[in-house]
């Protein structure tokens, strides 16, 4: 087994087990969506207008919530610091812990959202939209939160600082991300542009992701 | 004297001090002069008296973008050479990229009421911006994060580097979304669309305010250094008591 691939395999171990949490965002998704229409009242056209902004805000948050877990218990046990050491480029295990934490994190959340859909009146057109942008985007979220749970890890009060760097990041994928759906929903013709933007925001941090995480790891930890 | 020379923090010191005093005449000279040509420039004939505020707004605006781009070359500097002077540099330009930033944002929405009839508007330019805003805040919440500063330069280096990426978005949002804020009317390919009476006064105000941010920069550079003087002295202090 090449030593990526054993990255993957037991970071997914790990995240899977017991006190791995990777049902927490699942639940902390719920708990977002659930909070809504408790805030704003049972108003069913409404929700269906909003529904996708509901959909994209708490997965957006619920993948922020699971981020601290991509490095602080590898830096806590050590891990960490054998990962750097190795001879395997950081980049790429950057990459490899992200492609496990989005398997673990993300696709919890998307196989939830058409049960969330429903609770928020949303007809199949729509919540095959979010699906679909949620596929698209979700990649870029985690990639560029990487960069911030990279940035953050080593530092004393770096959980408190980890949601101010990402989220001016994430907005972007937001924006683009709602106006794909939404489009999807009216049945719009426009949905492809933002689309495209979408998986292009995940291309950008596909590259960009691993090199600034696997730089900013190095600075911090020397 | 080289630039390379200016590496050197002591001889910053010394060049920073004897600097300071014609920068900050030669910015309060220029500024005058021109608000005086902005109180003499032509009214829009659209906007009447108040396209004054533009004068205010598009060089904040600019240098709100320019302090992040003067940032990101000191993250290299960081990062590359790991210069203490760049760290000093980025350190002290985040503070006043930020305040530029925010005088962008408020001149823009005191614009915005009479002519658009709304303080907020949430078009690319305008979100860019304020994105921009939050960044520089989130810079100088890491800044401020770590005790030890040469770490802090270079975690701040590298988040500086990435939010680079938002500069040109910015740029040229207003030409790639078809939004309210209007397109670029001064730095465009075919020249300025601006009428010289009021292309003048807002180069003398874009000169006036980037002076002024070398003047700030220098004197929070250099109070940067000192205040890190005072650190290890007192470090030593410690040590030995």
């Amino acid at each position: 087994m090449t030593p990526l691939a054993a990255v993957i395999r037991r970071d997914l171990l790990v995240a899977l087990r017991v006190g791995g949490g990777a049902l927490i965002g699942v639940l902390f998704f719920l708990s977002v969506v659930v909070l809504i229409p408790s805030a704003i009242g049972p108003d069913l056209p409404l929700l269906k207008r909003i529904g996708p902004a509901i959909l994209w805000l708490g997965a957006m948050l619920a993948s922020l919530l699971t981020l601290d877990r991509l490095f602080t218990a590898d830096h806590d046990d050590g891990t960490l610091d054998l990962i750097v050491m190795s001879r395997t480029p950081l980049e790429l295990t950057c990459l490899a812990k992200a492609l496990a934490h989005w398997i673990a994190s993300s696709i919890p959340l998307i196989v939830a959202t058409p049960v969330l859909a429903l609770m928020l009146n949303l007809d199949a057109a729509a919540t095959l939209g979010v699906i679909l942008t949620l596929v698209a985007g979700t990649p870029a979220l985690t990639l560029t939160g990487m960069i911030g749970a990279a940035l953050s890890v080593t530092l004393r009060r770096g959980g408190l600082l980890l949601p101010v760097l990402v989220l001016p990041l994430s907005i972007p994928t937001l924006i683009f991300g709602v106006v794909a759906s939404n489009a999807a929903a009216s049945g719009q013709p426009l949905f492809g542009a933002p689309l495209s933007i979408l998986v292009a925001l995940s291309l950008f941090a596909l590259v960009v992701g691993p090199l600034a995480a696997a730089a900013s790891l190095r600075q911090g930890l020397d | 004297m080289s630039l390379i020379d200016l590496a050197n923090p002591s001889r910053f010191l010394r060049f920073a001090g004897r600097a300071m005093p014609w920068l900050a005449a030669l910015t309060a000279i220029l500024m005058l002069a021109g608000l005086y040509q902005v109180l003499m420039a032509p009214d829009d004939y659209q906007m009447g008296a108040v396209v004054k505020i533009m004068f205010i707004h598009v060089p904040n605006a600019w240098l709100a973008m320019f302090v992040w781009g003067v940032m990101s070359i000191a993250a290299l500097g960081t990062l590359v050479w790991r210069h203490p002077l760049a760290d000093v540099a980025a350190k002290a330009a985040a503070p006043i990229g930020a305040a530029f930033t925010f005088l962008a944002l408020i001149t823009g929405s005191l614009w915005g009421r009479p002519m658009w009839g709304t303080y907020w508007e949430w078009d690319a330019r305008l979100t860019s911006v304020l994105i921009l805003f939050l960044m520089y805040l989130g810079i100088m919440t890491l800044w401020r994060a770590v005790d030890d500063p040469s770490r802090a330069a270079r975690a701040a280096a590298i988040l500086t580097l990435v939010g680079a990426i938002n500069l040109p978005i910015i740029k040229f949002s207003v030409d790639w979304w078809n939004t309210l804020h209007q397109p670029a009317s001064v730095i465009r390919i075919g020249g300025p669309t601006i009428h010289a009476s009021l292309l003048l006064p807002l180069l003398t105000m874009a000169v006036a305010f980037s002076l002024l941010f070398l003047t700030l920069h220098l004197a929070a550079m250099r109070n940067e250094i000192l205040r890190r003087r005072v650190r290890t002295l007192q470090l030593m202090q410690a040590a030995t008591a």
